[in-house]
């Protein structure tokens, strides 16, 4: 990767990424790149780890996480060698407890990730492209869900479930989708909006295509990332949700989770009595498995638009690439981008489609023997205001 | 002005939904008011009088069918009857509510306005440094957020009111229980907020954090900004330009969040035994006390509706285009 000053901006002939056809470089770019950001390299190392603890956990646990250990002690026990991280008020072991309860606390949160995806885009894409009074219906039914205070109605509706189903994670599941759906649903219309109306939609149908096979294969496409955004959103609102319910004790008590180790620890009185090892190891596993899905919707978001991306392109990674030109720090008005090709950059694609993804990529030219000379490499310093003022879907397309 | 005139349709809208769920509630999940009651008077005769008596306090007798009991559970909302609550010793609900409304108001607004100031200007800081190590701080503070509220809740009563003993640990007074307004009840009050505050403020300031940032690096590439930057504006004058149209999406996203808020601030209060909305609520549910749980319900909706509502209004005043587009 090589970083100029713009006085090279004309100097693009001898790049390599140039001499790609142009389609071609974007569709390998939208796999290639994503995972190269080190926040979703962390991110999705993380998530993998969590997914493997949630198939392999409750097998590698060192004993039944409901077993308890001895019936005279009356106070939970310290980490010790025999249990690593001690054990509970009832003496069960913490560890098996924290690797048991990962399976169910995953699969709630992506059971309720799907379901709530799946809604949204039925929602959210038919009330953007069919318009009109479906619109109408489906937004409002959306703005209806939005503003419903969703943990009072949970715990409304599992305070009754309890009894009866608390303990089953597809159900529980289902019904934090339920709740969560609608956040997504809404940036997918607004998005199918501005889709709708662009020329290869428009000659799609004007071809003959009929309406599912336009959203199947020209308008889903382009929603991807936010869809996949949503997913990781609605699945951390899943994470939460279902740790605040166990947590509150409205999910059934012997169904091991992390929500209901927390509960455990406060009926224990853990933090009024400095039994740390009752609430730290579920708490931090929470937290750490929300960073992780937070850290790759980062990712998504970068990759939506590029601008935040290039914010994150330090001063030593630059000066690694052999540039010495870079100004102190990033100016106003002057975004930092990667050029790949100056055709991509020109073209001037609006909105995020394969084109206005061009900046940013890392090219290969830039690994030439000996080094790229400052200003002559493949990338350029451009501002980039002028394409991509349309990129603000995210939140002043909304509505 | 049409815009305004539609979102004032829409919430009512809403609000007559939010009536129904409300009322709905006790009749599609499993169990009877009536046999909640029953199970609070053990041992107690129950005659035939008393048992019409309570049915028509619930509004449960057959006669009237379920459109009846519907159009009787608006006249009772108009009237301000909200039943009484049975675990708490039959008072009415009302009464209930009006005790723990002001604590949560006063927590969970003040905290709001707090970790929304502090959020934003952070972002704004963020924003303007970018590519410095004020980068770094985002993925930080997406582990506070990440992390559950009652975690950090707990965290925040083991270090500082067990350990360190700075603060109390939980409820939202002291033994002085006469309400009599002077600078010891009042500073008793605050050292009880304080701490339940702070994890609010924590936990949900990433949220502007990162919301506040995104937009900034966007409007700071607009070419008024480079034209203000140019003409040698100081620089203060141009972060205020940038800041303040980039501070509208987070106004609109504020009446969003209100809702989680609220949500977040029933777990801060419940472990903080802080006699808010939210404790009252899990209690409630706890208790199968129906009427208290569809009181607070409805009153936590109605909140969250006439907040955005709120932030609506402010919109409009704020961005001029939602004028015109009207």
């Amino acid at each position: 990767m090589a970083i100029g000053t713009s006085t090279g901006l004309g100097s693009a002939p001898a790049d390599g990424a140039s001499l790609l056809p142009v389609p071609d470089a974007a569709g390998r770019r939208m796999r290639l790149q994503l995972p190269r950001s080190p926040k979703v390299l962390i991110g999705l190392a993380m998530l993998a780890v969590f997914l493997i603890v949630a198939v392999i956990g409750p097998w590698i646990a060192p004993y039944n996480p409901s077993r308890s250990f001895s019936a005279t002690a009356s106070f939970p026990q310290a980490p010790s060698a025999a249990h690593w991280l001690g054990t509970t008020q009832q003496q069960q072991d913490v560890l098996s407890q924290l690797l048991a309860g990962g399976r169910s606390t995953v699969l709630v949160a992506f059971v309720a990730g799907l379901v709530a995806t799946v809604l949204s885009i039925v929602i959210g894409v038919t009330a953007g492209y069919a318009g009109r009074l479906t619109d109408d219906l489906l937004s409002m039914l959306a703005n209806f869900f939005l503003v419903l205070p969703a943990l009072p109605l949970l715990i409304v509706i599992f305070g009754f479930l309890k009894t009866a189903q608390g303990g089953h994670d597809l159900l529980i599941g289902l019904v934090i989708a339920i709740t969560g759906w609608a956040w997504g649903a809404r940036v997918l219309r607004a998005q199918t909006l501005s889709l709708r109306n662009r020329d290869y939609v428009e000659s799609a149908r004007i071809v003959g295509e009929r309406g599912w096979r336009i959203i199947g294969f020209e308008i889903l496409p382009n929603l991807t990332p936010i869809v996949a955004s949503s997913f990781l959103f609605t699945v951390l609102y899943g994470v939460g949700t279902y740790t605040a319910l166990a947590f509150l004790g409205l999910v059934n008590p012997n169904h091991w989770s992390w929500g209901g180790m927390l509960f455990y620890a406060q009926v224990a009185g853990a933090e009024q009595s400095g039994y740390w090892w009752l609430f730290i190891p579920p708490g931090i596993a929470v937290a750490l498995l929300g960073t992780s899905l937070a850290l790759i919707n980062f990712g998504i978001d970068e990759f939506i638009n590029p601008r935040l991306r290039v914010a994150g392109l330090s001063r030593r990674r630059a000066r690694r690439a052999g540039v010495s030109g870079l100004p102190k720090r990033f100016v106003l008005g002057v975004t930092p981008v990667v050029r790949q090709d100056l055709a991509a950059a020109a073209d001037g694609t609006p909105g995020w489609g394969p084109g206005g993804r061009a900046p940013g990529g890392r090219a290969p030219g830039g690994r030439a023997p000996g080094g790229p000379a400052p200003g002559a490499g493949s990338a350029d310093l451009i501002s980039a205001s002028g394409h991509a003022k349309s990129r603000r879907w995210r939140r002043g397309g909304g509505q | 002005m049409r815009t305004l005139a539609r979102r004032i349709g829409f919430y009512l809208l809403t609000a007559v939904a939010a009536v129904t769920v409300d009322f709905l509630i006790p009749r599609v999940i499993p169990g009877n008011p009536l046999d909640a009651v029953l199970a609070h008077t053990q041992g107690q005769v129950i005659t035939k009088a008393t048992l019409r008596a309570l049915e028509v306090q619930f509004g449960t007798h057959s006669k009237t069918g379920q459109w009846g009991q519907y159009l009787h559970y608006w006249s009772n909302l108009a009237h301000g009857n909200l039943g009484v609550s049975t675990s708490e010793g039959m008072v009415p609900v009302t009464t209930v509510i009006r005790g723990a409304l002001p604590w949560t108001l006063g927590l969970v607004g003040t905290a709001t306005v707090l970790s929304f100031i502090l959020g934003t200007l952070l972002g704004i800081l963020i924003a303007w440094r970018r590519g410095t190590w004020l980068d770094n701080l985002l993925p930080a503070t997406t582990f506070f957020q990440a992390a559950p509220y009652f975690f950090l809740a707990f965290l925040a009563i083991d270090l500082f009111a067990i350990k360190l003993a700075w603060f109390p640990s939980g409820s939202a007074r002291g033994i002085l229980d006469f309400p009599a307004v002077n600078w010891t009840y009042i500073s008793d009050v605050l050292d009880h907020a304080i701490l339940p505050a702070l994890t609010i403020v924590v936990a949900s300031g990433a949220g502007w954090i990162v919301g506040m940032r995104n937009v900034m690096v966007t409007t700071m590439d607009e070419d008024y900004v480079l034209m203000a930057q140019a003409k040698g504006l100081p620089k203060r004058r141009v972060i205020w330009y940038a800041a303040r149209n980039a501070i509208l999406p987070s106004i609109s996203g504020f009446s969003l969040a209100i809702g989680f808020v609220v949500s977040g601030a029933l777990l801060t209060e419940i472990v903080f035994s802080y006699p808010g909305l939210g404790f009252v609520l899990l209690n409630a549910v706890q208790e199968a006390d129906y009427a208290l749980l569809q009181g607070v319900f409805l009153v936590i909706t109605m909140a969250v509706l006439l907040a955005n509502l709120a932030a609506d209004f402010v919109y409009v005043f704020l961005d001029p285009r939602t004028r015109q587009e009207a």
